[in-house]
């Protein structure tokens, strides 16, 4: 089943296209990695998929429904959820109320009942606290729960925003850079992490510039470059697209490539 | 021993506060000091509200008086021209507010920033011009007298009777803010503060939560204007202006944005300090405007949380 | 006709100092992206500072040259000691800076100075001048003759000078303005210093006709911010024409409506143009990305 449906995307940013003519589509269950240069536009089909741009031309289906022009928050009453690639915290809370927000389209919540603090309230709290605690525990951050989410090292905070993805139960997870500044270590418990994710059978649309991640763990591929689509396949049909390598991979991750499937 | 438990980390600060009202009149050297008393509770019954918006939502009201306005005049113009009794006025003040809060919200909260500011302190003015222009209804420049508050046939009046109305109530809103921080829409809301964009991105109605609280924190405003002009028995235009709306920001951004205790100790200090210099009224404007700039540059976290701060890093030494 | 002929030359008056104190916050913004409540007090200080010192018995002309001066020095201060130490601030707290600057300015005048209102006198003599049926002050003339210099000159400065030039890049872009050599800090004392004198200068211009009084500031504040915003916040040319409007509309208002509501107007116009159009008649739509 198609869970996730881009047709022929297009937007425009002060006279630059910065994505022309995209088409993508992926099956539920599905890792999808989307791969480029910078500036060839991953992030902003991201937004473009999660809602935060709406699409000059084209058009986007999730589950079948069409989608185009929604909200974010529409669509995560969908089932669509992601990630930021330039992390966004909720600093002042702590780690695990952090993950609490992540619960939110699964809360019911009046805002008489909230501040007159019925039992029910008091009694959701306590499951969307333990609920948080299970996602936080799923990254490895459940030590960290009660620490300022301000407080912790860029590689907690990488995964703190994917357990916080991860509560609001997603059926579509958008990732974008989940390993961008990690060391080796981290960058290999973030691959546990996905790996356990899509073992849940959540669809997981990746953006990465590790090469060895993307192409360890990916089902299909798509390269980007300057807006447009360059190549699609799977790994082994990317990694070995001459004009893929050539310009984007470089000779140094060709070879990185080669290696991870080794 | 789980209830207590409960109750003495989620509810302290409440009861903190109801201890500091029942406490406080034990040391007041004479009766006059209820009267101060009454006007920090009616104050930081507002400023929670305020703080609500802006501490913890993050938006900025520059025009908040207005609402302040629109309870104070509720409480004068219903008696006078409908022959309401005050309580009834004082709750259909409290909707008006709402009411005016929830349309002039709604396209300007989609605002960020300094325009949002701007668009706020409009609005402010523009309830004051209205309320100094309606001769007719609302006496004008001059005012008009406020009938007392009758409760169940007793006419409260005096400065003793007013300390506990407003105690009480400031309790009640301290309370009620302090069970939203701990709730869905109040985590809500802090998310909205640090990362809009992120939650939007779990499913928040960014532009509803944000409604609601600007509506809420119109109505904290619009009972404590009520209270207001209904202990001091007389309401003017200038309880609805610009200055009005400066005080009461400065009162947030004193006690600490985000901080429902600060928003006491901010009361506290812009109701007494006028007090304290009675003989230096005029120097009233130029030390408000002082304190906000001294806050806004070098703490403007505020007096509460930077105390806390420093008691932490104390301890440690 | 000769009704219409006599708002329109009253709004026009007026609407050239909201126009000089719109230029004086789009300056200030372009310069730093702050938004200057305290404006209005630099028109207040000009005309109060002159009518003292004129009341101390210094000769009109030395006294308002000592007016802009002091005018001046107190937006430098203003940079230097309440804007500047708080660099990075968010840009609600920079206004809530100014805001409590403008309030404090207020306040000191209201010590310093007094609460009554003051005037000065025109420069060309109380005779009003008859145009087509409308009666014109000859001051009103000053008054509109002085906003077209000053925005000639300053028009001249960016067009034409090296400083001006600087302004321009630093409005554009700070950093690269810092790269390429320009002492961006200079440049925002600049703009708080020129905006200071071109209100001041405004504040004397207007105080035959309109008089002062220590709570000028907070009324012009607000409706130069809202001409600016009119106009399109950041373009010169938008905040003189948003100027002019505003002074026009407020005049119509004022003849044709109510002239006790002639005031909300300018808010009125504040919340429709934020609400309807942010940027203006003249202003860039600028696409923030993420």
């Amino acid at each position: 089943m198609l869970i996730l449906e881009a047709d022929r995307l297009s937007i425009t940013f002060g006279g630059v296209r910065a994505i022309d003519g995209v088409s993508i589509s992926i099956a539920s269950g599905q890792v999808f990695s989307l791969i480029g240069p910078n500036g060839s536009g991953k992030t902003t089909l991201l937004n473009l998929i999660s809602g935060i741009y709406t699409p000059q031309d084209g058009s986007i289906r999730l589950a079948g429904e069409t989608v185009t022009g929604f909200a974010p928050d529409q669509l995560a009453r969908r089932g669509l959820s992601r990630t930021f690639q330039n992390l966004q915290i909720f600093s002042r809370m702590t780690v695990l109320e952090n993950v609490m927000v992540g619960r939110h389209r699964h809360e019911r919540t009046g805002i008489l009942a909230d501040m007159l603090h019925w039992p029910s309230v008091a009694r959701q709290n306590e499951s969307t606290r333990q609920a948080a605690g299970v996602a936080l525990a799923r990254v490895g951050l459940a030590d960290a729960a009660e620490r300022p989410a301000g407080s912790l090292d860029y590689g907690a905070l990488k995964r703190l925003e994917i357990a916080r993805a991860l509560a609001s139960e997603p059926k579509v997870l958008l990732l974008d850079e989940p390993a961008a500044g990690c060391n080796p270590v981290e960058t290999q418990e973030i691959d546990r992490v996905i790996r356990s994710i899509v073992k849940q059978g959540i669809t997981v649309v990746l953006v990465e510039h590790d090469m060895r991640l993307v192409m360890n763990i990916s089902d299909r591929v798509h390269v980007l470059a300057r807006g447009k689509t360059l190549a699609e396949g799977t790994p082994q049909q990317v990694r070995s697209n001459v004009e893929v390598i050539e310009a984007y991979l470089g000779v140094h991750g060709s070879q990185e490539a080669a290696h991870a499937l080794d | 021993m789980n209830l207590r438990a409960l109750i003495e980390t989620r509810l302290l600060p409440a009861i903190l506060v109801a201890a500091i009202v029942i406490i406080l009149p034990m040391f007041f050297p004479s009766g006059y000091y209820y009267r101060i008393g009454a006007l920090v509770f009616i104050f930081a019954l507002a400023v929670v509200g305020l703080n609500l918006l802006m501490g913890f939502a993050g938006q900025v009201s520059l025009g908040h008086a207005g609402f302040l306005g629109i309870g104070a005049y509720s409480v004068a113009i219903g008696p006078a021209h409908f022959g309401a009794p005050s309580w009834l006025c004082l709750f259909a003040g409290a909707l008006l507010s709402g009411a005016v809060a929830f349309v002039v919200g709604r396209p300007i909260l989609k605002l960020k920033g300094h325009y949002l500011a701007i668009a706020t302190l409009g609005f402010g003015l523009l309830i004051a011009i209205v309320l100094n222009n309606e001769a007719a209804w609302t006496g004008g420049p001059d005012g008009m007298n406020v009938p007392a508050l009758t409760l169940f046939g007793w006419r409260v009046h005096g400065s003793d009777a007013w300390y506990w109305i407003a105690g009480a109530t400031f309790v009640g809103g301290f309370l009620l803010a302090l069970n939203l921080m701990e709730s869905p829409t109040g985590r809500a809301l802090q998310a909205i503060h640090d990362s809009e964009i992120a939650a939007r991105v779990l499913g928040i109605d960014v532009a509803r939560k944000k409604l609601t609280v600007f509506i809420i924190s119109a109505m904290y405003a619009s009972v404590a204007g009520s209270f207001l002009a209904l202990f001091n028995g007389l309401v003017t235009p200038d309880v609805a202006g610009f200055l009005g709306s400066i005080e009461l920001v400065a009162m947030v951004v004193l006690g600490g944005m985000g901080s429902i205790f600060g928003s006491l100790v901010g009361a506290a200090v812009l109701v007494v300090l006028p007090q304290v210099l009675t003989i230096f009224q005029e120097y009233e404007q130029a030390l408000l405007g002082l304190i906000v700039m001294i806050f806004m540059i070098f703490l403007r976290q505020g007096i509460v949380p930077s105390a806390t701060a420093a008691l932490a890093g104390w301890r440690k030494c | 006709m000769a009704e219409l002929l006599q708002f329109a030359f009253s709004g026009l008056t007026v609407g050239a100092i909201y126009a000089l104190v719109a230029l004086g916050f789009t300056l200030i913004y372009n310069a730093s992206d702050i938004i200057n409540f305290a404006q209005g007090e630099f028109v207040m200080l000009g005309g109060m500072t002159t009518v003292f010192m004129a009341m101390a018995g210094i000769p009109l002309p030395l006294a308002a040259l000592i007016a802009i001066a002091v005018t001046t020095g107190v937006g430098l201060a203003l940079h230097r000691f309440a804007i500047e130490p708080a660099r990075g601030a968010s840009p609600v707290a920079l206004i809530m800076i100014t805001i409590g600057a403008s309030v404090f300015l207020r306040g000191v005048a209201q010590i310093v100075f007094d609460k009554r209102f003051h005037s000065l006198p025109p420069l060309f003599g109380a005779d009003p001048i008859q145009f087509g049926g409308a009666a014109i002050l000859p001051q009103s003339l000053v008054v509109l003759a002085g906003a077209a210099v000053i925005v000639i000159l300053l028009w001249l400065f960016v067009e034409r000078t090296l400083l001006g030039k600087a302004v321009i890049a630093t409005a554009a872009n700070r950093l690269a303005a810092r790269l390429i050599g320009v002492d961006t800090r200079r440049i925002v004392d600049f703009s708080f210093a020129v905006s200071a004198a071109i209100g001041a200068i405004a504040g004397i211009l207007i105080t035959p006709i309109a008089l002062t009084s220590y709570d000028v500031g907070t009324l012009l504040a607000l409706k130069g911010f809202a001409a600016a915003m009119l106009g399109g916040i950041g373009s010169p040319l938008g905040a003189v024409v948003g100027g002019l409007l505003i002074g026009m509309i407020e005049a119509l208002c004022a003849g044709y409506l109510s002239s006790s509501y002639k005031d909300a107007a300018a808010f009125l116009i504040i919340l429709v143009v934020l609400v309807a159009m942010p940027q203006g008649l003249f202003g860039l739509v600028k696409v923030e990305r993420v």
